[in-house]
């Protein structure tokens, strides 16, 4: 492989008087503080100071990468602002509109990265540009100012990686409609917590906000608004873009055949009509499985998906699909007899699901699903990744998953819209995604898990304090040692101080428990 | 669920055509959905005829034989307010001669019926809050008694108009008669546990208004830090906050808070609570805590004020004459709860102090103590006082006036509810209403069914329950999750405490909530969603 390297350049500046070297030599070294832990870390109380006039990233003369790659000068810029933030007050963020972008998708590479701080430089190292963006982020985490407002870095080693490939949040916006802003908003926290896949709940029961380019009625009638509540394609473009600067995977969820009410308002006979003794009810139940202008639709919207998300992995759902409107319509008894499926609706569903599983394989992606589809047929195509939402006996599902060989996705114990009084982020800190019994081979096969914010119950008011720094707990389970991060009171002050942190960077995240920030939230 | 009404100008259209203009003169559910006043006035009724509202012509007036004139500040900056909840920011429209149709709603009289308006005044307990409304054709009329039901009429004004598909502003025919059922309706919020910034604190102020709240109980001081700026004691907050410039309340800031709250008829109670709850306070009054004991040494730590210093009293008799200067409202909240007595006991000079008064080892008798010589400094102040209901279950003798504030899960609140009212005492209800405590799903509907009333008692005992407070205490609460956290919650206290006891339809409140809700995200106060759904004007605050 090719190595890129890139090199952090740090002129430090001489210790300019006796008094300061006075004051400063009594001053507590303030170390420790990133978030999630890396692997390794050693810091010495060596301290450089960093001046915002003369500290410059640049790339290093062997790096692969140089000027021009769109990731990292942006992440540059990033980074400055959020270590240097009064040097850069009133710019904000920057977002790339560049459309002549190369799409070099976000994938399951390698986050790796080792920082090295020393006098007058930093270097940091890493095999691709979303390793060096992980550790441009360790980095600024780093950085802290002291009681005169200096800025300074410990002499430091990092040697970090991933534990898990897929460190992933949801957003469910199809019960309340998220504002463009908020979800973006959403990435840039993430990349500070280093997760990297943004999994897009996008369309379910309540509303379909997508606007699709091949169906545009799904949101013209399924939307809350067509035109307010939607998300045009140059909307998730710039989602896609923006997570990808951050080196986030966009993974949308068409979850079907439950969970599609919405999509039956702007395209007629997709959903099964429900019946009332011999005639229809007028209400609707899940996907029609039994006539072919249902596959036919799905292959249409799964080739539109597969062109407007350059992620390979799509997630299908198949969660929570009701039988009762299946078992009322008279077509549908008439098909399950023809295919011998007798009164078993999970074979229905399961010829449903393998349908679109195998529908998604031909179009060269990767199928999420959730655990139902492996609870009725544990037959299904090998590839297929399954993620555990059902929270009573997670552990056994991992067992039974893994054992049949398949990759698996943990969310049961992170369904963080679901709150409580207190700290509850402890539990979610104490979850061992691979404590199951099961061989070494099968706790390979857990690949990672996800935070889910459902959202019956939040929308962009509430969204960013319920979601931060809750979802950080399972970011740092994802991400490091385990061993190391058992002790959740150990973690509580370096989560404290994150949380600070992340106020100061714009991000609405809520308290752990009583104290204060230097930078307290100014919004509303 | 959001159905806007869709139907309001073809009723209106058949209406005309009939010449049926003021027949059926019957509150329609339909319509009362559609409208959604919170909290549910006493008395409505509305027709289906509706007048339209033009931002170019409609205008809010004092009435002719009003009382209140330009000069009243508190009026002049409602009309402002509420005209600007009903059409928007003001700057975008443009007096115009606008031709003005039969059909229009020209202007809202307000008429200020008894000789002093009380403009210039604080609201109080014994204030009048009722008001009367009449939307006619061409003009509607709000009668209050003075401003305070004047603005509780106003929002019920502005809630009452609803926008068309058009986009067109309606208002139906109506007649409105309102008053408060319980004359204290309170939010509580703790800025020391966490520090919370004047724009939250007013935000929160503007949202309290819109739910007819009419106390703020600003429990302004405690354990982890003092951001009450004193001018006599500058160095309580000066070591005693989080930070001495960032994290305090200056004398002008008060003065904002309270000036702001009065312009929106609503009290402002600070409450200092001693002797436990007070170790922010250590840091700048020497000697005023209590130093714990480990053995015969001190520990270096400190619990509750030391209520054997005479510097002890010497000092509250001086703060709380500033605290009642600052504070125009007749009441001052003293706390008085979850004294811990370990310190106390761990201290030999308490303990010698115990056996000279003959207070045995009864720890609560030395609390009590310490009480009744600072109710009496602080009824020397000419103040009435509420105190947490420990001070009631301590024994410690009440001046006839005092407010029980029932906190407590244990015993059954109802219990200590029907004791406080049969002792005499005026009681406060806020156990069930403690909104901090947050749960998974619709909580607010446990909130709407608990009721003050609802104890064994007499008439009499019932009359002295003068309200309830909804507390969001500071734990896990700052300026990141305060407002959607409380609100709409605590509007399920407001309509409990302001409407009819027998409003309490859950499906019926479920739809004017939601509604009610899209309401003040619409005028920029992010309330959090009671359930799946959406606002036509979604927050766009972050």
């Amino acid at each position: 492989f090719l190595p890129k390297a890139l090199r952090t350049l740090d002129y430090m500046a001489p210790v300019r008087s006796c008094l300061l070297l006075v004051v400063v030599s009594v001053w507590v070294q303030q170390v420790d503080g990133v978030w999630p832990l890396p692997q390794q870390l050693d810091q010495s109380a060596d301290r450089n100071s960093l001046s915002p006039q003369r500290f410059s990233f640049i790339y290093g003369r062997d790096s692969a990468a140089q000027t021009g790659c769109s990731v990292l000068d942006a992440a540059f810029k990033r980074y400055f602002s959020i270590i240097f933030p009064d040097f850069t007050k009133g710019s904000g963020l920057l977002m790339s509109e560049n459309k002549s972008i190369r799409y070099t998708s976000v994938s399951n590479s390698d986050e790796s990265y080792n920082l090295s701080v020393s006098e007058g430089q930093a270097v940091l190292r890493s095999v691709t540009v979303w390793g060096a963006l992980r550790g441009l982020e360790s980095f600024s985490q780093l950085v802290y100012q002291d009681d005169y407002g200096s800025y300074f870095i410990n002499k430091t080693e990092i040697v970090d990686f991933p534990r898990f490939a897929f460190r992933g949040l949801l957003l469910d916006t199809s019960r309340h409609y998220l504002p463009l802003h908020a979800i973006l908003k959403t990435l840039d926290a993430m990349a500070y917590s280093k997760f990297n896949v943004f999994h897009w709940h996008i369309v379910d029961d309540p509303s379909f906000p997508y606007q699709s380019r091949t169906f545009p009625d799904l949101s013209n009638k399924g939307a809350f608004h067509p035109f307010t509540h939607v998300y045009t394609q140059s909307d998730v473009m710039r989602v896609i873009e923006h997570a990808r600067m951050r080196g986030i995977r966009v993974v949308p969820e068409f979850d079907s055949p439950g969970h599609t009410l919405s999509w039956g308002k702007g395209q007629p006979n997709l959903l099964t009509p429900c019946y009332k003794g011999d005639v229809p009810s007028g209400s609707f139940g899940p996907v029609d499985p039994t006539v072919d202008t249902t596959y036919k639709f799905m292959e249409s919207l799964l080739k539109e998906v597969k062109f407007v998300f350059p992620d390979s992995y799509v997630h299908l759902g198949g969660d929570e699909v009701s039988f009762a409107c299946w078992q009322s319509n008279p077509n549908v008894r008439t098909f399950m007899e023809k295919m011998g499926f007798g009164k078993d609706f999970t074979k229905l569903e399961s010829f449903y699901m393998e349908s679109i599983m195998n529908m998604t394989a031909a179009l060269n992606r990767t199928s999420i699903v959730w655990q139902d589809v492996f609870d009725y047929r544990e037959r299904i195509p090998q590839d297929t990744v399954l993620e555990i939402w059902k929270g009573e006996t997670y552990q056994a599902e991992l067992s039974r998953m893994t054992q049949a060989g398949h990759r698996v996705l943990l969310s049961a114990p992170w369904y963080i819209n679901h709150i409580s009084y207190g700290q509850d982020w402890r539990n979610s800190y104490a979850v061992q995604p691979q404590n199951f019994s099961g061989v070494w081979k099968q706790k390979k096969l857990v690949i990672g898990g996800e935070v889910a914010m459902w959202g019956e119950y939040v929308d962009a008011t509430n969204l960013n304090p319920r979601l931060w720094p809750r979802a950080c707990a399972a970011a740092e389970r994802l991400w490091s040692d385990e061993e190391k991060t058992l002790d959740a009171d150990l973690a509580f002050p370096r989560l404290e101080k994150f949380r600070c942190e992340l106020l100061r960077r714009g991000i609405q995240a809520e308290p752990l428990f009583v104290g204060h920030c230097k930078h307290e939230y100014d919004g509303l | 669920m959001y159905c806007l009404l869709k139907c309001a100008p073809l009723i209106l259209a058949v209406a005309v055509c009939h010449g049926w203009l003021f027949g059926d003169f019957v509150g329609k559910q339909k319509e009362l959905n559609e409208i959604s006043l919170w909290p549910l006035p006493q008395k409505f009724q509305s027709s289906a005829v509706a007048f339209k509202l033009s931002p170019a012509s409609f205008q809010i007036v004092h009435a002719k034989q009003s009382s209140a004139g330009p000069s009243c500040s508190i009026l002049e900056n409602a009309f402002r307010r509420y005209f600007e909840y009903v059409f928007g920011d003001l700057k975008k429209h443009e007096k115009s001669r606008k031709k003005v149709y039969d059909s229009d709603l020209v202007e809202l009289q307000v008429w200020i019926t008894s000789a002093d308006p009380e403009c210039n005044g604080y609201p109080s307990l014994q204030t009048d809050e009722s008001y009367e409304l009449s939307v006619d054709e061409s003009s509607a009329v709000l009668k209050a008694a003075n401003a305070w039901g004047a603005l509780r009429g106003l929002e019920t004004f502005s809630q009452l108009v609803y926008e068309d598909d058009y986009g067109a502003n309606n208002i139906n025919k109506t007649e409105i008669s309102d008053f408060p059922r319980f004359a204290h309706r309170g939010i509580l919020l703790d800025s020391s546990r966490h520090f919370l910034p004047l724009k939250v604190i007013l935000a929160n102020l503007e949202a309290m208004a819109m739910n007819k709240f009419n106390v703020f109980h600003w429990h302004i001081v405690d354990d982890q830090s003092f951001p009450y700026m004193s001018g006599t004691f500058p160095d309580l907050s000066q070591k005693g906050a989080y930070h001495p410039f960032t994290h305090v309340y200056t004398p002008s800031d008060v003065k904002m808070v309270i000036e702001f709250a009065r312009m929106r008829g609503i009290r402002v109670i600070p409450e200092f609570d001693t002797p436990g709850h007070t170790r922010s306070w250590g840091n700048g009054i020497k000697d005023l805590l209590t130093p714990c004991y480990s053995g015969c040494s001190p520990s270096g730590t400190f619990g509750p004020v030391n209520p054997i210093l005479n510097s002890s009293y010497d000092f509250m008799t001086e703060f709380f004459k500033e605290i009642s200067t600052v504070f125009p409202d007749a009441y001052i909240h003293l706390g008085g709860d979850e004294v811990d007595f370990s310190c106390w006991k761990s201290n030999p000079d308490i303990q010698k102090f115990m056996v000279q008064q003959g207070f045995g080892t009864d720890y609560s008798k030395l609390e009590s103590f310490y009480i009744q010589r600072l109710l009496d400094i602080v009824a020397a102040t000419k103040k009435g006082y509420m105190v947490w209901q420990e001070v009631f279950d301590n024994g410690v003798k009440l001046k006839a006036d005092t407010q029980i504030h029932v906190w407590k899960e244990r015993p059954q609140y109802q219990d200590e509810m029907a004791k406080v009212t049969a002792a005499g005492f005026n009681a406060l209800l806020s156990t069930p209403w403690y909104l901090n405590r947050i749960s998974y799903g619709q909580d607010w509907v446990n909130v709407y069914k608990a009721d003050p009333q609802n104890f064994t008692g007499t008439d009499a005992q019932k009359k002295l329950v003068i309200g309830g407070e909804a507390c969001l205490w500071g734990e896990y609460v700052d300026a990141t999750n305060l407002t959607p956290r409380l609100w709409p919650r605590a509007s399920a206290v407001a309509e409990r405490l302001w409407s009819d006891k027998s409003v309490t339809d859950v499906g019926n409140a479920y739809n004017r909530l939601a509604q009610h809700r899209c309401r003040m995200v619409k005028r920029g106060i992010p309330a959090e969603p009671l359930f799946v759904g959406h606002c036509r004007q979604e927050y766009m605050g972050l």
